[in-house]
């Protein structure tokens, strides 16, 4: 599939796909295309940033490579590793002499190479450029951000054995984060940066007619509605576009098709995730129901 | 609508703006800046606008700052302005209060709000302490502004550092657990052979400290004094700082100035509050909701300063400690009336915090500030309770 011609191209095509994103989102991702950068996407938990990604792959008919990051994720998970156990069995089996000499030389080729995400993602066959996801960089630490700022300004990777692998071609790259901490500003400089915020109402409302179809009209909008009223609470975790469709579908799946205070009081565990939340909600369960339904 | 290149001197304009209202806007982002212009429509000026914001801005923060300086470099143009020229910054701003109220803030258009008295004589040491020692054991409430000065020496050369946590990242060492990658490398380099075992165990970090702070009206005589503390441990450990009297303000960013007077000038414009009234429960809250899950990762350690004096309702205390006690590696609370004879930790808000805190301590003089840095050299390496 070619890539986006314009930002109604973007907006249109993810449509498409039942990502409701905004024109500014889709602006961001046109720009970060056209101009070769990672685009740095942060927003709360459940905005739909990780799905942004997954649908950009869809959008450019190009693979996803996903790296999920994790406190002390270092280059043999990121990037590449040897298959040490196959190059000892390798030498072992090759006896002495001139055989063995050509076997040394042999474990260090592209077969005993462990390719972990980000060398897949420089390193490929694709027909497309794949789609880089670089999962929750929040959760990594700087060690790894100071390596990352490596590979994402010059897309390359320098193996000891085999010498540098440059990009063939250079993968759109979609880094996320959850703000647990604040990322290292040399990274962000080296990308373009968009910031999702929580839906309005109609937005909402939108997402959830194309993401939880099962769902009738009526109920998407009450759903939409109530989650957008515990927005305004003073929660110890607000619930996301995530939690709306995970409540939604909940009760769908029990046969509603508009809600009550007892379906509410149910169900809410699908969107409130603690336990001083679900108490102070519970109280309200009433007018806040009352509330969406009048939305 | 002008071609990119009849845009270039005033981007450019656009850009140093930026960069006095705090953003980065260095010629990397210009650069980036003219080639996303030569990718869009410049006639849709919503695109203009995200194409730009997606170059200039790279936290949250920043949006509101970009947002306000977009609309009074880019309004449409005046017509007594002739075209081309960069508006004017004394036109009246076309600014909703809240982004005007971003930008002044940006601009550091508030006037300094903190006290300073006039310097007065140092004490004569006397019978036999040095004046050092002295002003070790000063309360800081009846300190000069001179001797704050002095005090201010005391605190950057505190000696003492924050304890370790482990870290999730291996490093070698002599000792730990067995570096199979290593081994095997060695080994291969060795004809397969396996002649060394390498070893490695997690790399040590020293913990993020959380200071928060009440600068409300009871306070008042120690504000000054602790976030010269605060400064002088933002130089050299991993610091989170906020303040509150009836609400919170994260400021970090602003003690990060090497020069103190310029941080806690920042400081005094950054923060809206000092001297207010007190709502603890609602600032340990907001603290709660806002930033605990942004600043507390890596086993925080959490420093809540105040006199205890708190208008809110206790239980509401109660229950947002139990809260924050949960996601912090320990929880201190010093309070600056601790040190003084005869005080009884009486007052409410006081009373409904004890028993969640895993330390109570005073914060009255250098000595107690000094205890303080002791303790938090020596913090066990795992939860104790």
């Amino acid at each position: 599939m070619s890539a986006p011609a314009t930002i109604e191209d973007v907006e249109q095509r993810l449509r498409e796909r039942r990502y409701i994103g905004d024109r500014a989102l889709a602006t961001s991702i046109f720009l970060a295309l056209k101009l070769q950068k990672p685009l740095f996407i942060e927003g709360e938990a459940g905005v739909g940033k990780t799905e942004a990604a997954k649908v950009m792959a869809e959008v450019l008919g190009a693979r996803l490579i996903r790296l999920q990051c994790y406190e002390g994720i270092d280059l043999a998970h990121a990037v590449y590793e040897w298959n040490y156990p196959r190059q000892l069995l390798h030498i072992r089996l090759m006896g002495e002499g001139e055989d063995r000499r050509v076997a040394e030389r042999e474990i260090f080729s592209s077969e005993f190479l462990l390719r972990r995400p980000l060398l897949d993602a420089i390193d490929n066959d694709d027909p497309t450029p794949p789609v880089l996801l670089i999962d929750e960089i929040d959760r990594s630490d700087e060690e790894f951000e100071a390596f990352l700022l490596e590979l994402l300004s010059d897309f390359q990777v320098s193996i000891p054995e085999i010498g540098t692998i440059k990009a063939r071609q250079v993968p759109f790259v979609v880094i996320t984060s959850n703000r647990t901490r604040e990322v290292h500003d040399a990274l962000k400089r080296r990308c373009l940066y968009h910031w999702i915020d929580y839906p309005d109402l109609d937005k909402e409302v939108e997402i959830v007619r194309a993401r939880a179809p099962e769902a009738a009209d009526g109920l998407a909008r009450e759903v939409a509605a109530l989650v957008q009223g515990l927005r305004g609470m003073e929660l110890y975790k607000v619930p996301g576009v995530a939690e709306t469709l995970d409540w939604a579908r909940s009760l769908a799946a029990l046969g509603a098709t508009r809600i009550d205070s007892g379906l509410v009081n149910a169900t809410m565990g699908a969107a409130l995730k603690y336990q001083e939340d679900l108490e102070r909600v519970r109280e309200q369960v009433p007018a806040l129901v009352e509330k969406a339904q009048r939305a | 609508m002008p071609e990119v290149v009849d845009l270039l001197p005033r981007l450019g304009a656009f850009a140093r703006l930026l960069h006095d209202a705090g953003l980065e806007a260095g010629p990397r982002r210009l650069t980036d800046a003219t080639r996303a212009l030569g990718l869009i429509d410049l006639k849709q000026h919503d695109d203009f606008r995200c194409a730009l914001r997606s170059v200039f801005v790279s936290r949250k923060e920043d949006i509101p700052t970009f947002e306000a300086a977009f609309d009074i470099f880019w309004a449409p143009p005046d017509p007594r302005v002739s075209a081309g020229m960069m508006p004017g910054r004394n036109r009246s701003m076309p600014l909703s209060p809240e982004r005007a109220k971003a930008w002044a803030n940006a601009l550091g258009l508030h006037a300094s709000q903190m006290n300073r008295e006039n310097p007065s004589e140092f004490p004569a040491s006397s019978s036999g302490y040095s004046a050092e020692e002295l002003l070790r054991h000063k309360d800081f409430e009846q300190m000069t502004w001179a001797e704050t000065e002095q005090v201010r020496r005391l605190l950057e050369q505190s000696p003492w550092r924050m304890a370790e946590r482990r870290t999730r990242r291996l490093r070698p060492s002599r000792s730990g657990r067995i570096d199979l990658r290593r081994s095997a490398r060695q080994a291969i380099r060795s004809s397969g052979e396996l002649m060394t075992l390498f070893r490695r165990k997690p790399r040590v970090r020293r913990r993020p400290i959380v200071l928060i702070c009440d600068v409300s009206g009871s306070m008042e005589r120690y504000s000054r004094l602790l976030m010269i503390f605060a400064h002088a441990i933002a130089r050299r450990e991993d610091l989170e700082a906020f303040v509150f009297s009836t609400r919170l303000t994260r400021i970090t960013r602003l003690l990060r100035q090497r020069d103190l007077d310029r941080a806690l000038d920042s400081v005094s414009k950054g923060v809206h509050d000092f001297s207010g009234g007190t709502r603890i429960g609602d600032a340990v809250g907001d603290f709660n909701r806002r930033w605990a899950r942004r600043v507390l990762g890596h086993g925080a350690v959490v420093i809540i300063v105040s006199d205890g004096w708190d208008r809110g309702d206790p239980a509401h205390l109660s229950a947002e400690l139990v809260h924050l006690r949960r996601s912090a590696h320990r929880l201190i609370w010093l309070n600056p009336l601790l040190g003084s004879e005869g005080y009884e930790p009486l007052t409410r808000g006081m009373a409904a915090a004890l028993p969640h805190c895993d330390d109570f301590l005073t914060a009255h003089n250098v000595q107690a500030l000094d205890d303080l840095g002791r303790l938090l050299a020596s913090l066990e390496s795992r939860k104790s309770r």
